[in-house]
C-alpha cells in the first residue's frame, strides 16, 4: 500500500452514522478526488470513538484535530483550508465546555486525555472491517503466544494473578472461572462471549463489538484454550445489525486466515465460532437464561450448582464471560499479569468502559482506571453538568444498581466500594441526574423497566416488582399514604432473599437506594403531596415570585397555552386553570422567579384568583 | 477447505503488522521523521503542490515507514518559496527554500532517509525566537 500523508478517522459508530456520519465520508470522498488529493490523503471510517454527543465526528491526523458535528457542508471548507493550506479549521473544532474556547488537538480534550484506553484500545483508531488494521496494533499476537507458548495451566494462572474480574456486572474473577471449567473432565466443552447488553443506557459492550470486533474472537480463542473448548457462541442482541454484521464479517476473515477453524496458527488448536442472535430479552444476559435461549428454549434462568463450569449448554461444561472481559484478555497474555495490576486496586484492577449519559455536558463511552472518584468521572471528563445545573445523584448498574448522592462523590470507582453504597459497578452505565429530576419517578422507572423484563418463573420477583412498582406510581400520583416507604422496604428485601436469579435479586436495588438518600423526597410525595422536582404532575404548581421576576416576559413567551400574562417590567403571573404543569416557564426563567409548589396550591391560588375577581368587580 | 493456502503463521501475523505500521505511525504519532510543505497562498503558487506530489510518491517507493508529511501555511517567506522543514527526532529543524521536485527528492533521499543536511539547498537550521 503506498504511504498517505495525512489519515481522515471519521467515527462509524452507531452514534455517528445515525447522525450522518456517512454522509460525510462520501462527500469527504468526492471532495479529496475533485482536489486531487485521494492519493495523498487516506479516508477511515472506525468504530464508536466514544465522544458520541458530539456525533458526527472526524480526527485529522497526524495533527490529531478533532472535528465534531460535522455536516456535508463543512467538507470543502475542511478539504480547502486545513488539508489543502495546512489551516485548522477552528470553528468546527471542539469548544471546551468550561473554557469555552476551540481545543484543536484530540490529545488535549480532557475527556480523551483522562482516559486509560485498554479494552477500547483501538476505538477510533483502526478500520473495524480490515484484519490488517487489527493485527497490524499487535492483534492475534496473544493469540499465537496462548496457543504455541504457554500451557492451559499457564494462561489460567496469568489470568487469575491479573486480579480481572467478570465486566459483565457480578465481578466474579475471570480466571476462577476458568479454572474451575479447566479442573472439570469433558470431551465436549463451550466457551460462550455475553453480548446481550440490556441496561437502559448503556453502550459498552456493543462499542467493543462494532469498534473492534477482533478482539471478541481473540479473548475468545485464548479462553477457549485455557479450558480445553473447540466451539463458541457469541450471543448478541439483534437489536445490535452493525455488531453482528462486524462480528460477523471478522469471523469470516478469522476462519479466512486460519485464526480460527482447523489447526489455528499451526498450533493444532482448533475452534468454531459462531454468532447467535437473541431476541432482546433482559433475562437472557443471566448465564443460565442465556444458556437455555441458546439450546432453542424459551430464556429462563435455573438453579445453581451446578455451575455453567460443570454443566452448562446442553449440560456441557461451559465458560461464559462478557465482552469487555474478552476485550481485556490479549494484553494481559502479552504483557503479563504484573503490567494489567498497575491500574486499579487490590480487589479491583485494570481498568472499566462506563457509558456515560444524562445531564452532563460530555456524553459517550469512557474507559478509566478503577479507583478513580466519581467526582473526577462527572466533572472533569464529563465535563460538569449541563446548563450550569446542580448535581443531585449518580445512577450506577441500571436497573439492578441505586442512586449515589452529592455527599458521596468521592467514592472511588471499585466494586467494593461501589456496592457500600448500594449502587453496584455492574455492566457500566453511568446516568448523572440534576436536580429537575425526581428520584420517586427514576425508582419507578426502573420498577418499570424490571416488571416488564421479569421472565414469570419465580413469584416473588414477577408479582413483587408489579406490586412495587404500584405503589411507586401510586406515590407520584398523589395516592401514597403512610406506610408506603416501609412497605416498599419490606417487599425489597423479600423479593431480593427469595427469586432464583440476578434479575429479581438486584430489581429492588433503585428504589432501596432512593430510599436511603432520597427519603425525604418520598415523605414530601406522601405527606405534602409535593413533588419537589416538579416532574410528577398531580403534586406540582407552578407559581410565579412576584418579589424576584422582573417582568421580561421569557416565561410567557415559552408557555404554549398562553397562560402567563403580565405588563413588561411588572410582574407576571400564571393562571392557573390553564396551566399543564409543562414546565416551559420554569426551564425559560432566568431569575428564579417560577417557583414549585405542592400541588394543592393550585386549588389555592384559583380561588385567590376567584377571591380577586370578586372584589374588582 | 478453502483459504487453506492462506493459513498465517506467527511470521505472517509479525510481517502485515509491519507492511501496515506508516499507517499508524501517522496515525499514533512516533515517527522518526517530518516534513512540513508550506502551502499557504504563496506556497500553493509557487508549485508546493509539486513538491508534495513529489514527496508523497518518493515515500511511499522508498517503503519507509516512519516519515510523516504535513502541511502548513505561509512560511513568513513568501519570496523564497516553495518551502518545506524537515525534523528529525532529537534534531534542529533545517528549513529548505527555492524547492522544485527534483529539489525535493534529493533531499529525501539524503536527509530524511539518509541523515546528511542537503546544505546547498537550506535556508536556515533551528527555530525563530519566539516569546
Amino acid at each position: 500500500m503506498g504511504n498517505y500523508r495525512g489519515n481522515l478517522v471519521i467515527c462509524g459508530g452507531t452514534g455517528c452514522i445515525a447522525g450522518g456520519g456517512a454522509k460525510i465520508r462520501d462527500a469527504m470522498q468526492a471532495e479529496l478526488a475533485a482536489r486531487g488529493l485521494e492519493k495523498e490523503i487516506g479516508i477511515v471510517m472506525t468504530g464508536c470513538n466514544g465522544f458520541c454527543a458530539k456525533g458526527p465526528i472526524m480526527t485529522v491526523y497526524p495533527d490529531g484535530t478533532f472535528y465534531e458535528k460535522l455536516t456535508p457542508a463543512d467538507v470543502p471548507l475542511i478539504v480547502e483550508e486545513h488539508l489543502l493550506k495546512g489551516r485548522p479549521v477552528e470553528k468546527l473544532m471542539h469548544k471546551d465546555p468550561v473554557l469555552k474556547r476551540a481545543v484543536p488537538a484530540m490529545h488535549d480534550i480532557p475527556f480523551f486525555n483522562l482516559q486509560v484506553l485498554r479494552a477500547l484500545r483501538n476505538k477510533g483508531l483502526i478500520d473495524a472491517e480490515k484484519i490488517e488494521e487489527y493485527i497490524a496494533r499487535d492483534g492475534y499476537m496473544a493469540a499465537a503466544k496462548a496457543l504455541l507458548q504457554m500451557t492451559p495451566e499457564q494462561i489460567v494462572n496469568e489470568v487469575k494473578a491479573s486480579g480481572l474480574r467478570g465486566r459483565g456486572g457480578a465481578g466474579f474473577p475471570t480466571g476462577v472461572k476458568w479454572e474451575l471449567c479447566a479442573r472439570v473432565q469433558g470431551d465436549v466443552k463451550y466457551i460462550l462471549c455475553n453480548g446481550d447488553e440490556g441496561d437502559p443506557g448503556a453502550f459498552m459492550d456493543r462499542s467493543v463489538m462494532e469498534a473492534d470486533p477482533h478482539v471478541v474472537l481473540e479473548g475468545m480463542i485464548i479462553a477457549a484454550r485455557a479450558i480445553g473448548a473447540h466451539k463458541g457462541y457469541i450471543y448478541v442482541r439483534a437489536e445490535y445489525p452493525l455488531a453482528v454484521s462486524r462480528l460477523q464479517m471478522a469471523i469470516d476473515q478469522a476462519n479466512e486466515y486460519g485464526l480460527l477453524g482447523k489447526n489455528i496458527l499451526g498450533s493444532g488448536f482448533d475452534l468454531d465460532v459462531e454468532i447467535y442472535q437473541g431476541a432482546g430479552a433482559f433475562v437472557c444476559g443471566e448465564e443460565t437464561a442465556l444458556m437455555r435461549s441458546l439450546e432453542g428454549k424459551r430464556g429462563m434462568p435455573i438453579p445453581r450448582p451446578p455451575f455453567p463450569a460443570v454443566q452448562g449448554l446442553w449440560k456441557k461444561p461451559t465458560v461464559l464471560n462478557n465482552v469487555e472481559t474478552y476485550a481485556n484478555i490479549p494484553p494481559i497474555i502479552l504483557n503479563g499479569a504484573g503490567w494489567f495490576r498497575e491500574l486499579g486496586t487490590e480487589k479491583s484492577a485494570g481498568t472499566k468502559v462506563f457509558a456515560l449519559t444524562g445531564a452532563i455536558n460530555n456524553i459517550g463511552l469512557i474507559e478509566v482506571p478503577m479507583g478513580i472518584p466519581l467526582r473526577k468521572v462527572i466533572y472533569d471528563i464529563g465535563g460538569g453538568l449541563k446548563q450550569g445545573r446542580q448535581f443531585k445523584a449518580v445512577q450506577l448498574g441500571g436497573p439492578s444498581g441505586g442512586c449515589i448522592p452529592k455527599e458521596l462523590l468521592d467514592t472511588p470507582v471499585t466494586y467494593e466500594d461501589i456496592t457500600q453504597t448500594g449502587a453496584i459497578v455492574g455492566s457500566g452505565g453511568m446516568v448523572v441526574m440534576d436536580e429537575s429530576n425526581c428520584m420517586v419517578s427514576v425508582a419507578k422507572f426502573f420498577l418499570e423497566f424490571t416488571t416488564d423484563e421479569s421472565c414469570g418463573k419465580c413469584p416473588p420477583c414477577r408479582i413483587g416488582t408489579k406490586i412495587m412498582h404500584g405503589k411507586l406510581k401510586d406515590i407520584t400520583e398523589g395516592l401514597g399514604k403512610p406506610g408506603d416507604i416501609e412497605l416498599l422496604q419490606d417487599l425489597a428485601h423479600d423479593i431480593i432473599n427469595t427469586s432464583l436469579c440476578g434479575l429479581g435479586q438486584t430489581a429492588p436495588n433503585p428504589v432501596l437506594s432512593t430510599i436511603k438518600y432520597f427519603r425525604d423526597e418520598y415523605e414530601a410525595h406522601i405527606n405534602e403531596g409535593w413533588c419537589r422536582a416538579g416532574v410528577c404532575r398531580p403534586l406540582t404548581t407552578f407559581y410565579i415570585d412576584a418579589s424576584k421576576c422582573i417582568g421580561c416576559g421569557a416565561c410567557a413567551r415559552a408557555c404554549p397555552q398562553k397562560t402567563v400574562s403580565g405588563e413588561k417590567k411588572k410582574p407576571h403571573s400564571i393562571d392557573q386553570s390553564g396551566c399543564i404543569k409543562c414546565r416551559s416557564c420554569y426551564e425559560a426563567c432566568k431569575f428564579g422567579a417560577v417557583k414549585i409548589g405542592p400541588g394543592s396550591l393550585k386549588q389555592k391560588l384559583l380561588e385567590e384568583a376567584e377571591a380577586a375577581k370578586g372584589v374588582s368587580e | 477447505m478453502p483459504g487453506e493456502a492462506r493459513k498465517l503463521t506467527v511470521e505472517d501475523l509479525k510481517r502485515i503488522k509491519e507492511e501496515h505500521r506508516a499507517t499508524f505511525t501517522l496515525r499514533e504519532g512516533g515517527y522518526r521523521a517530518k516534513v512540513t510543505v508550506n502551502m499557504g497562498t504563496c506556497g500553493i503558487a509557487a508549485g508546493a503542490r509539486e513538491i508534495m506530489n513529489a514527496l508523497v510518491e518518493e515515500l511511499s517507493a522508498s517503503g519507509a515507514k516512519d516519515v510523516i508529511v504535513t502541511t502548513s501555511g505561509c512560511g513568513g517567506l513568501c519570496s523564497r518559496e516553495p518551502m518545506a522543514w524537515v525534523e528529525i527526532a532529537g534534531q534542529p529543524v533545517v528549513r529548505y527554500c527555492d524547492l522544485n521536485g527534483q529539489k525535493i527528492k534529493r533531499i529525501l533521499k539524503e536527509h530524511i532517509l539518509d541523515g546528511r543536511v542537503v546544505e546547498e539547498y537550506a535556508l536556515a537550521v533551528g527555530d525563530e525566537t519566539s516569546y
